[in-house]
């Protein structure tokens, strides 16, 4: 267990379960956009692997430049990234890990025939040999400015 | 002196600034330098191989370096380095479980173990881990013949826990010369017999599994199962091309080797992004042109080299160290000892491996590799153009005495003959005929009826009346008419 943790703004929460939902039985993904440990945004990206999109998902280079760049805009960081796993649980897999970027958190939620269940959050250990689980809390007042809010 | 962009994630490396320089004249260069002064990049950007991770991108201005010079691209004061990640995850594979299974630590090692393996141990690069990790592992290794018996035995002395071996053959005096898992005392007895005595002699800490088979398309997969790695012993194409399509229809690494003469060769098959054997021969040659050990002859100490590069590349693969043959087809010449290093590249086209794979399960490789089943032999001779040894053994005895012509190599001559035979090797038929009478009955011979065939067949065509080959060559002859006659 990582000490580490991440407060999903209540909208963040929905945001996600909805994307995971919609591309369900394939994958979603898309940004974490916040400040410290507080996710004030969702930006959905598109799912661009070659390799199956039921069972992986790719950020693109350029969609990764896109996303940072939007982080900027909102007037927060890049904190991580979020994706779904149909039909799984929402626990990390070997190819999870073997992606994986240090400091991001990763976002996971479990899609069941459709609809979402769990929802967890994972951090890479600094000697890439494992994920440690974080603890995914839900802020009531995570968004400084619901102005900003960009769902999906 | 370069500026490099850094990601966010990789920022806590860099004292947390989002830009930083490093020197060098290519991207490859700065990149080292990058390491050497902020050295928690390392495991974030590159592979226990040293390796660029598949996920790191990295552009030269707004160039992907994959389609510049990669990392020989070369980069001057003016331009921006940028790294940039793609983020990728998913579900578990089949696939990815296994390759994930290769370099698992299993049981920690007893005291004897520790004695047995010190030698590795004391190396960091191996250590207790690498040690643990041969031990978890499970290797097969296809034949216990001239490339199989160095493989089993250096992986069994290594200390690799599983190690299965697939062979259905005896012993036979004429492989001794090369197949140092079996002896004299093993002549006729099955190899895997002997070669569980001498590996069990060797090591009674590892797990040895025998299949007394033949490999065949229905029990490929089943046997590699639950193997990590395959090391590929075999002598003839089908069964090559067989345990090929196999290791990549499983995901499984193919430690391939293969002898000729004085020539081997050898290279990692069928890893997740390197290429498999039809990447680099996508057909096999037709059938009779490249011929078998048995046919050419193989110098001795010849797979000794070969089945023990084999047996390295499968130790490295498990402890997940080094540079392994992966796209790289070595090709080794004994006789002046010289070494040549082809590069391969998968082929995006390759039928098996390939992005869009026509062979998706196992197929008939007998056929593939243009052999038809053996017809079930005729019983009567065509005595227009065979005689039987023991027929020409009785018109021998009646005083008969047709002209013997055998076409083999003068060094085969040497080992045993028919008396009275004269020597015109194959290759020579075509600019000595003129020594043979055209009207004269000729027996032409050779080891065991082909190539004698051939030279029957060409002096037919230049109008030689009766030729008769002798059906089984002199083989057949030792066989049933003189077994005081050494065979080879």
């Amino acid at each position: 267990m990582s000490d580490r943790r991440l407060t999903l703004g209540a909208r963040v929460d929905e945001v996600i379960r909805r994307h995971g939902e919609e591309t369900y039985p394939h994958e979603c993904c898309g940004a974490l956009v916040g400040r410290g440990d507080g996710v004030t945004d969702a930006v959905a990206l598109p799912n661009t692997t070659e390799e199956g999109p039921r069972r992986r998902f790719l950020v693109r280079p350029s969609d990764y430049r896109l996303a940072e760049q939007r982080a900027t805009e909102l007037g927060g960081e890049l904190l991580g990234f979020y994706h779904s796993h149909p039909d799984h649980p929402a626990k990390p897999s070997q190819y999870d890990l073997d992606h994986a970027w240090p400091t991001f958190a990763y976002v996971i939620v479990a899609v069941a025939a459709g609809a979402s269940q769990a929802m967890t959050v994972w951090f890479l250990k600094d000697d890439r040999s494992i994920f440690e689980e974080g603890s995914l809390q839900h802020g009531e007042n995570s968004h400084p400015d619901p102005a900003q809010t960009v769902h999906g | 002196m370069a500026k490099i962009l850094i990601p966010t994630p990789l920022r806590p490396y860099t004292d947390k600034q989002d830009a930083v320089d490093a020197s060098g004249t290519t991207v490859g260069e700065l990149l080292a330098d990058l390491t050497r002064r902020h050295s928690g990049l390392k495991a974030h950007l590159f592979n226990d191989q040293g390796k660029l991770r598949s996920f790191v991108n990295v552009y030269v201005n707004d160039e992907d370096i994959r389609y510049l010079q990669k990392e020989q691209t070369p980069v001057n004061a003016s331009d921006t380095v940028s790294i940039i990640p793609s983020v990728a995850g998913g579900v578990d594979t089949v696939e990815d479980v296994r390759r994930s299974d290769l370099g698992r630590l299993g049981e920690p090692l007893t005291n004897d173990e520790v004695k047995r393996y010190s030698r590795h141990l004391i190396m960091p690069e191996v250590g207790v881990d690498g040690q643990r990790k041969l031990k978890a592992s499970k290797v097969l290794c296809i034949g216990a013949g001239g490339l199989g018996s160095p493989v089993a035995m250096y992986l069994a002395a290594a200390g690799v826990g599983t190690l299965g071996i697939v062979d259905f053959d005896t012993v036979d005096f004429s492989n001794l010369q090369r197949q140092i898992l079996h002896g004299t005392p093993d002549v006729g007895r099955p190899k895997l017999a002997s070669a569980k005595d001498k590996l069990h002699a060797l090591n009674p800490e590892i797990d040895i599994q025998t299949y007394e088979v033949a490999l065949s398309s229905q029990n490929a997969m089943q046997l590699f199962e639950p193997y990590d790695v395959i090391v590929d012993g075999t002598d003839n194409f089908p069964t090559r091309y067989l345990v090929n399509d196999a290791c990549v229809l499983l995901g499984k690494p193919n430690a391939y080797g293969s002898i000729f003469r004085f020539e081997g060769q050898a290279s990692v098959f069928a890893t997740k992004d390197g290429p498999c054997y039809r990447c680099l021969y996508p057909e096999p040659p037709p059938p009779g042109l490249v011929p078998s050990c048995a046919e050419g002859g193989v110098l001795g100490v010849l797979p000794g080299l070969i089945g023990v590069i084999q047996a390295t590349e499968a130790v490295k693969l498990i402890m997940g160290i080094g540079e392994p043959l992966i796209g790289r087809f070595l090709i080794y010449d004994a006789l002046r000892m010289r070494f040549r290093e082809l590069k391969l590249r998968k082929d995006p086209d390759c039928p098996v491996c390939g992005t869009h794979p026509t062979v998706t399960k196992l197929i008939d490789y007998e056929q593939f590799c243009g052999i038809t089943p053996a017809a079930p032999e005729p019983a009567a001779v065509n005595h227009a153009t065979e005689i039987t040894s023991v027929e020409l053994k009785q018109r021998l005895d009646r005083g008969d005495r047709p002209r013997i012509v055998d076409v083999r190599e003068p060094n085969e001559y040497q080992i045993n003959r028919i008396p009275g035979s004269e020597l015109i090797p194959l290759g020579d038929v075509p600019k000595r005929y003129g020594e043979l009478n055209p009207d004269e009955e000729i027996v032409v011979h050779c080891k065991m009826g082909g190539r004698s065939a051939k030279a029957a067949d060409f002096l037919r065509s230049v109008g030689f009346k009766r030729v008769l080959n002798l059906k089984g060559g002199i083989l057949d002859w030792i066989d049933k008419v003189d077994p005081s006659q050494p065979k080879y």
